[in-house]
């Protein structure tokens, strides 16, 4: 009897881990089974489970009639710009405030930290009227300064945590050989935070890849835009037709990437993640 | 000697990222408030003209200000309370030994990886009014006695949102509870076992008040997050009053109707709703990591 209950128990667990699996991944993979379908299987009140019928045509839809390969390569420039440029000035600013005697540095950090929770909304129009100005509206450089908004005080901040964690001993063996800090920065410490410029680069190029106002707001037609608003902007022939099969097929492509990110790099996505919450 | 090298070198390193806060987050967010206290439009066709207080005046008798208030009180209690009890029955099943545990952790990332407008056009698809696969398949099961328009009736537009939005930052919250979860030691769970404690009796003596630094932690990081929304519901419903956010009448406001002035007041407003969030966040976590 005991031992029924037990099996029972299990079994009713392992139902729920199969909830939360299903529930987590399905909505993906009727993404992709959507997207490999022709439009004819598409709308059928009886649909198949798996992409049968299977084609491509939605795929080539995408990349022959619709500018998706200029707003991938958008994509590409912005997030990867402002991931390069949030770690090179993220690295020299959390090496300051995490080793170097820097009398204003609870200051600069309340800052840092006041900017990882701000709500970009409220910088939308004086962003707006700063790239006309500067004339870096509708430019790729004016998307990546505005993503560094999010991008760069994120990134300063997990790194502080990453080398105020490096043993003192280190540094202070390289000050005894007569290195200068700024050797010791990028001789000594920089190849110790492998780990967290891998994590917070990830962070900040998935946050970049993903970003939907500035990208809708700063840009206009497809020159510039990246493939969020323009995945959110796909249109029919007519206003009731709307694309279904295109509209996934893009979503795969823009999705896949990162989804092959997440698997690879899982441990390190999890440590930046419950870093930049829970430990700061 | 080598202090003062050192003093100067952090100077030189910190200031780029200085000057970046100021140029993408000072600079924007003084011509914020100063334009607020005019009627201007964002283009600067017609000269601005300073009219005091009158856009914050406006602000407050502004029905539409105050529906999209509620809707974005109503999208953040509903949504984080949701992701929270989700999260937190997660997180437990991820702490519990179980084979097959790294598959379940890399089925609960994929949510959080996707780009919240692919993630809203997919579940749009999905619950497409007549072949969305949530109604062929609810019908089918007799989980739905006919074909729900999710998307077209007003009352289920902001659940279907809501219910979206939970689906994709669940992840978040589970990963964020699993790591206060390993913070509690094993020990005392063997020490209530031995006392003869239930595991019902043991999750709300040990579990729950020791995961409650994380809880708050997570709670606020999430409804800082649920107050500024924007993706989500300007992609599902697009300006439809009916589940406009704040952040989707502000933009409304200054890009579409280009009123820079009382665009500006607004955003003032949700950065004063949002300072209030920040303070709390601070107080709770902040003081901790700047020792």
């Amino acid at each position: 009897m005991k031992r029924l209950s037990r099996f029972a128990t299990r079994f009713l667990f392992y139902l729920l881990v199969l909830f939360v699996v299903v529930y987590s991944a399905f909505p993906f993979y009727w993404a992709v089974v959507s997207s490999f379908k022709p439009s004819g299987e598409l709308f059928s009140t009886n649909p198949s489970l798996l992409p049968l019928p299977f084609t491509l045509d939605h795929y080539k839809n995408v990349f022959l009639q619709a500018n998706f390969g200029r707003n991938l390569l958008n994509s590409l420039i912005v997030a990867g710009g402002a991931t390069l440029l949030s770690l090179t000035l993220g690295v020299m600013a959390a090496y300051a405030l995490g080793r170097l005697p820097f009398p204003p540095r609870s200051a600069v950090l309340y800052i840092v930290l006041s900017m990882t929770m701000f709500p970009q909304i409220a910088v939308l129009g004086g962003l707006f009227i700063l790239l006309r100005q500067a004339g870096l509206f509708n430019t790729h450089l004016g998307l990546i300064l505005s993503y560094l908004l999010f991008t760069l005080p994120f990134t300063v901040w997990v790194l502080v945590g990453y080398f105020r964690g490096l043993p003192k001993e280190l540094e202070e063996a390289a000050y005894v050989d007569g290195a200068t800090p700024l050797q010791t920065l990028l001789k000594v410490m920089l190849p110790l935070t492998g780990p967290g410029l891998v994590t917070t680069g990830l962070l900040s190029f998935i946050a970049a890849w993903n970003e939907y106002l500035f990208a809708l707001t700063f840009t206009v037609g497809d020159s510039v835009r990246t493939v969020p608003p323009a995945i959110a902007s796909f249109g029919g022939a007519s206003p009731f037709e709307i694309p279904w099969g295109s509209i996934m097929a893009a979503s795969v492509v823009v999705t896949v990437p990162l989804v092959i990110l997440v698997l690879v790099f899982q441990q390190r996505i999890v440590a930046g993640l419950t870093a930049g919450a829970v430990k700061g | 000697m080598l202090t003062l090298r050192q003093t100067r070198l952090a100077w030189l390193l910190v200031l780029p990222t200085l000057l970046v806060v100021v140029l993408v987050a000072g600079y924007p967010l003084a011509q914020v408030f100063y334009w607020s206290f005019f009627k201007a439009d964002i283009a600067f066709v017609e000269a601005p003209e300073f009219v005091g207080f009158k856009n914050y005046l406006f602000l407050l008798e502004d029905p539409d200000f105050r529906q999209a208030l509620w809707n974005t009180l109503k999208f953040t209690v509903v949504s984080v309370s949701l992701e929270t009890v989700l999260g937190l029955a997660i997180a437990l099943i991820l702490h519990s030994n179980f084979r097959g545990r790294g598959l379940v952790r890399t089925a609960i990332l994929i949510p959080w990886a996707i780009p919240t407008v692919v993630s809203a056009k997919m579940w749009q698809w999905m619950l497409h009014d007549v072949y969305g696969i949530v109604n062929i398949l609810g019908f089918k099961l007799g989980l739905l006695s006919q074909k729900v328009a999710f998307l077209a009736r007003p009352e289920l537009l902001l659940p279907s949102i809501i219910a979206v939005d939970v689906w994709k930052t669940t992840p978040f919250m589970a990963l964020l509870l699993l790591a206060g979860l390993q913070l509690i030691p094993e020990e005392l769970y063997e020490a209530a076992s031995l006392d003869g404690a239930t595991p019902w009796q043991q999750f709300w003596t040990i579990t729950l008040p020791l995961l409650t630094p994380a809880l708050v932690v997570a709670l606020i990081f999430r409804t800082l997050d649920a107050l500024r929304v924007f993706d989500v519901i300007f992609v599902m419903s697009g300006v439809n009053p009916a589940t406009r956010s704040l952040a989707v009448y502000n933009r409304q406001v200054l890009i579409d109707f280009q009123d820079l002035g009382y665009g500006s007041a607004i955003s003032v407003a949700i950065l004063v709703l949002i300072f209030a969030f920040v303070i709390l966040y601070m107080r709770s976590i902040g003081k901790e990591a700047l020792k």
